[in-house]
């Protein structure tokens, strides 16, 4: 299909044919990567503003990296993170993005809804890496991806989804990845870190709620633990980290009550003890290393399709 | 009747009293950057108020006798609708203590509200709740419980799970007009509950009119016309169907009100209250803030929508599709605010409204300071094209289709 978008600042309205046209582009960029010299001319010329208000490391050196093998030009801006606590306002740093005149922004922030701010005020594609609780549409398409190399077709797979997804902008972007391409989602996690009106009410169609862990995970296809922060026991959300941990932890018990096999994933980073038992991140199941490796590969996918200049098979 | 009054209604257009509004901000003294009395008070006539009630949360807070004198005289100078000045509750609207609110109402307040916020000590509620008997006044009180509202920015329900906001539940507004309720029964005392936005909280209003309780309510056009998928970009009047055309940006900050914009079936509860008699009144909450307090995160931006000028037309959509008959409609932004503040509708206020005008709102067309509206780039139907005042076209006249102009005189 042709693509269309001009920004990617959440996949909740994208179609099935969207997304799988980003991970087939992916599955280009996993091969340039398997390259002795890992790069391509594609967006030769252009300019790509790495704009991360919230601290990030794995997801900016990727976003980096992904530029890089393309290619592109990559700068650098380091931000305050809110306009209250710190001088600069987001609108003076969108001035000063739009003055640069780079052809891709790509912004991490901790407000839900910042890069809409910016996609509505300046000339460049925004590429959201993470706003607040809202959207994290990179890690939805390489969980998407990663999982699709693991298991084939999500068709009718389930994967369980545990911890915090009140808070979580994975867990929302995970969901409206995996959906769209025949999967089902069971979310798991205590009540207070699960969205009231999707416990209590409404879920989003092909998602469902099970609090007991163990039961979330018979049979199941794939399991994405979720971080927790800390901070969740101190503003009254959870008694504390320990029971947290015994009670929706991934232990190796549990990830074997899942189809044999069934891969475990995080999007790091992670607290082992708490959301997931150092045996299982580690062991043969887990895929935790590969979703960094082809978040690369994604990120260069979407680079490629919003601000290519030369196609990508022209050699370098 | 005058010949005026007569000519306008030839033409057809409706001729009712001047609105009376409970419930606006106009930022002066302290953020004249958002509004100031003249600017607020000449927006009030472009939308049809002759009388607007002024909310003490200004810096300094309207506390003290002095302050109201003051808030009076420069209303009276703004010329524009006239302006009444609610006075505090407690000093400074610190929530520690009363303000004087004898002496406060001897200087002309017409009731005590701590807008902006509740009064979180039911204790110190219950006093002012008392106290204020003396005066014959009411106490307008903001429901809200502070700690279940939180950190919220927006109704928390199915958009706020999918926008990733931090929600503020119904609960926040029930529980604490629960209390106000309660504590009215106890004292005999008046109490008036400010924008009410929830099914909840006009069902318990409802309950405690029907036991004889002296309580009265408003709300405000945006929560009667706009759902909380206007923070997720939407445009579509709560009556009308969602469509593409109607979608917007989501984030919106001038979306982003306290109390927040709520579902549907919390709006299609208020209309029912407003035909049913529940609510008493349609109050504006104007709330006009300057674009340096809204052109940020949405998380980051202040509450509140500017809302005198649209308050007409976004009413008169409902009463299009009958969700309430223009009579209850017209009796809330008139009768029912006068009998909340006990005083009388004045024969020689009137206006005359063209229900058929349509108009794109936009930031130049609003005389207010505030243009943090959601309906800014919208067409609304419904226009005030004449203002009487003691004789005195405050607003349109002979160049009725120049009414901008004259309001800006």
């Amino acid at each position: 299909m042709k693509w269309t978008r001009r920004h990617v600042l959440d996949t909740y309205d994208w179609s099935r044919d969207e997304i799988e046209t980003v991970l087939d582009q992916t599955r280009a960029m996993v091969e340039i990567l398997g390259r002795p010299i890992k790069r391509a001319p594609p967006l030769r010329g252009r300019t790509v503003i790495l704009f991360f208000a919230e601290a990030s490391t794995r997801t900016r050196v990727s976003f980096e990296l992904a530029a890089k093998a393309l290619s592109a030009d990559v700068t650098n801006i380091t931000a305050s993170g809110s306009s209250v606590e710190k001088g600069e306002s987001l609108y003076d740093t969108v001035r000063t993005l739009q003055a640069l005149g780079g052809d891709v922004v790509v912004m991490r922030h901790a407000s839900s809804g910042a890069p809409y701010f910016v996609a509505e005020r300046t000339d460049a594609a925004v590429i959201n890496a993470g706003d607040g609780w809202h959207a994290h549409p990179t890690q939805g398409l390489l969980d998407a991806y990663t999982l699709r190399d693991a298991l084939g077709d999500l068709e009718s797979k389930r994967v369980v989804i545990v911890g915090d997804v009140l808070h979580s902008r994975v867990a929302r972007s995970d969901i409206n990845t995996l959906i769209p391409l025949g999967a089902r989602v069971t979310l798991s996690g205590p009540p207070t870190l699960i969205p009231i009106a999707w416990r209590c009410g409404v879920l989003p169609p092909g998602v469902t709620y099970e609090s007991d862990l163990d039961r979330a995970l018979d049979g199941a296809d794939a399991v994405i633990a979720l971080r927790l922060q800390r901070e969740r026991q101190e503003s009254g959300l959870l008694p504390s980290l320990r029971e947290y941990s015994r009670v929706w932890g991934l232990t190796a018990d549990r990830v074997a009550r899942m189809r044999s096999g069934a891969p475990v994933m995080h999007p790091g980073p992670m607290n082992e003890g708490v959301e997931i038992d150092a045996a299982v991140a580690h062991g043969a199941s887990s895929l935790i290393e590969k979703q960094v490796t082809n978040g690369v590969a994604v990120r260069m996918a979407l680079l490629y399709l919003l601000a290519a200049t030369a196609p990508l098979e022209e050699r370098a | 009747m005058s010949a005026d009054r007569r000519a306008l209604e030839a033409k057809g257009y409706l001729v009712v009293p001047g609105f009376i509004d409970l419930h606006a901000h106009l930022r002066e003294p302290g953020f004249e950057d958002s509004e100031t009395i003249a600017s607020g008070a000449k927006a009030a006539l472009r939308g049809g108020f002759t009388t607007v009630c002024a909310m003490p949360n200004t810096e300094p807070a309207i506390d003290s006798p002095g302050l109201v004198a003051e808030l009076l005289a420069r209303g009276r100078s703004a010329g524009g609708a006239r302006v009444l000045p609610i006075a505090a509750i407690t000093r400074g609207r610190k929530g520690r203590e009363l303000a004087d609110l004898v002496e406060l109402a001897a200087a002309g307040a017409v009731a005590f509200s701590d807008d902006g916020s509740p009064v979180e000590d039911a204790r110190l509620f219950r006093s002012a709740l008392e106290y204020a008997r003396v005066t014959g006044l009411p106490v307008m009180e903001h429901p809200q419980d502070l700690a279940l509202s939180a950190k919220g920015v927006m109704h928390e329900g199915a958009v706020s799970a999918r926008l990733g906001l931090p929600g503020m539940p119904a609960a926040a507004e029930e529980t604490a007009v629960a209390r106000d309720i309660t504590l009215a029964k106890m004292t005999g005392a008046r109490l008036h509950l400010t924008h009410l936005s929830t099914a909840r909280s006009i069902e318990l209003v409802r309950r405690a009119k029907a036991d004889g309780a002296p309580i009265t309510c408003d709300v405000t056009p945006h929560h009667l016309a706009m759902t909380d998928d206007w923070v997720a970009g939407s445009r579509a009047f709560a009556w009308e169907v969602p469509d593409e055309a109607l979608q917007g940006v989501p984030y919106d900050s001038s979306t982003k009100v306290n109390p927040p914009l709520r579902s549907y079936a919390d709006v299609r509860a208020l209309w029912v209250g407003l035909e049913d008699g529940t609510v008493d009144a349609i109050a504006t909450d104007h709330a006009p803030h300057a674009s340096v307090k809204k052109d940020v995160e949405f998380d980051q931006a202040a509450f509140g929508i500017s809302g005198l000028e649209t308050a007409l037309a976004l009413v008169l959509g409902g009463v299009r599709v009958r969700w309430a008959p223009l009579g209850a409609v017209i009796d809330a932004l008139t009768v029912g605010p006068a009998r909340v503040l006990g005083i009388e509708l004045r024969e020689d206020e009137w206006i005359a409204i063209d229900r058929d005008a349509e108009w794109l709102v936009t930031a130049a067309e609003l005389v207010s300071k505030g243009k943090n509206t959601p309906v800014l780039g919208r067409t609304v139907m419904g226009r005030v094209v004449h203002v009487s005042v003691a004789g005195e076209t405050k607003l349109g006249g002979k160049r009725e289709g120049n009414a901008e102009a004259v309001a800006r005189r």
